[in-house]
């Protein structure tokens, strides 16, 4: 792993991996995206309303696997020191955000026909609402510390922390009385037909391709960032010395 | 002990800790925190008589009727273990049909009826196509037993 701790050689890797994993991603959504509005079957109770499952799942994971690959970076920034991995959390963060706020947004439109409400104070809805706000609150905490001067382990601790709120959306299904469903897909097991199924997973590793393209071309761009500002301090102190 | 495994060390202990301290605070939320009450739960410790709550559980089979000013529905909610007749006007969810699940919002009632405000149709974790449907319920239960793995994830 400490291989990848060298930015250059990180570098030389993500240029070519960065547009692959968008374009494929892309291309996996727009296939899956095809096959729920115009292949897919209705739904026997839900009817027609069933295709935004092949959004709002993906999302919903990948609003959830953001988190826990922030925390894991930030442990690994705060145990081990790794160059990029406190980089790697700060990338995750936007797209973690904005796939949260997909699910949220996807779930509120899928809501209305299937239970006959846009939002509920529910655990389930609730717990991944905080969970929005914890991404909000990271990127404001990383960009404050990275403007202003600070340490990284701030984000850092507070990426760890918020992790708690992780178990807490999966289980809040089971522990509490909801009115949103318990999980259809869990461990070898699935009450969802292959109609469904198979599709929902396809569409779930291109919305994971599409995750991993923005966070690498984030971290690239973070890096830039970093490059451009110890060029400039170098150049200033050098204007000084002469 | 090496710089790193101290700082190791001390992550794990800081998060043991606060993973004890949130299970602590959800288990004592376990009832707060429950969007609805279920019939069990309505019969054991019954809310106020008025108190605004939410009523959940399936709509039992043959209970829905049309009383008779055409617009009030009466019908019997239950989860198995025990059952609140609910009284409800206006237009049904279109997810709402007798053997699936309901949220009613409302208030329970001095004579035991739960009156309901609104009413909110709650679907399980099955996914099948409509085609299906179409079918006898004997073949539709093959057919979802062969192309769901595992079965009910319960």
């Amino acid at each position: 792993m400490h291989g990848f701790a060298n930015p250059k050689r990180f570098l030389t890797i993500a240029r070519w991996l960065t547009p692959l994993l968008l374009v494929s991603g892309l291309a996996i959504i727009a296939a899956t995206s095809w096959y729920g509005l115009f292949h897919a079957p209705a739904e026997r109770l839900q009817g027609e309303s069933v295709r935004i499952l092949f959004i709002h799942v993906p999302t919903a994971w990948l609003g959830m696997g953001g988190w826990s690959a922030i925390a894991i970076a930030s442990l690994v920034e705060l145990v081990w020191r790794h160059p990029l991995a406190g980089l790697a959390a700060r990338a995750s963060a936007v797209p973690g955000a904005i796939f949260t706020a997909l699910c949220l947004v996807t779930g509120s439109l899928w809501g209305r026909p299937a239970w006959g409400t846009w939002w509920e104070w529910d655990g389930r809805l609730t717990s991944m609402l905080v969970l929005l706000f914890l991404y909000l609150g990271y990127i404001s905490l990383s960009q404050a510390v990275s403007r202003e001067g600070g340490s990284s382990r701030i984000p850092a601790i507070f990426g760890l922390v918020g992790v708690v709120n992780i178990p807490i959306i999966h289980y809040s299904v089971l522990w509490w009385n909801s009115i949103h469903q318990p999980p259809s897909i869990s461990m070898g097991k699935s009450a969802m037909s292959g109609e469904f199924l198979w599709p929902l997973l396809l569409a779930t590793v291109g919305f994971s391709l599409l995750f991993g393209g923005i966070v690498l071309a984030r971290m690239r761009a973070l890096l830039a960032d970093i490059q451009a500002e110890a060029r400039l301090r170098r150049k200033a102190l050098g204007a000084a010395d002469a | 002990m090496k710089a790193k495994h101290q700082r190791l060390v001390l992550i794990v202990i800081a998060l043991v800790a606060l993973i004890g301290a949130s299970l602590l605070a959800i288990y004592a939320l376990r009832n707060q925190a429950s969007y609805f009450y279920v019939p069990k739960q309505m019969a054991e410790s019954p809310p106020e008589v008025g108190q605004a709550v939410r009523l959940g559980g399936m709509v039992q089979e043959g209970s829905l009727e049309t009383l008779a000013d055409g617009v009030t529905v009466s019908f019997i909610v239950g989860d198995g273990e025990a059952t609140v007749p609910v009284r409800f006007s206006g237009i049904l969810p279109d997810l709402f049909v007798e053997g699936s699940g309901v949220v009613a919002e409302g208030r329970l009632e001095a004579d035991g009826t739960f009156m309901a405000d609104n009413l909110l149709a709650k679907h399980d974790e099955n996914y099948v196509p409509r085609e299906l449907q179409d079918m006898t319920e004997h073949q539709a239960e093959q057919v979802v037993a062969e192309t769901t793995t595992g079965g009910k994830a319960e």
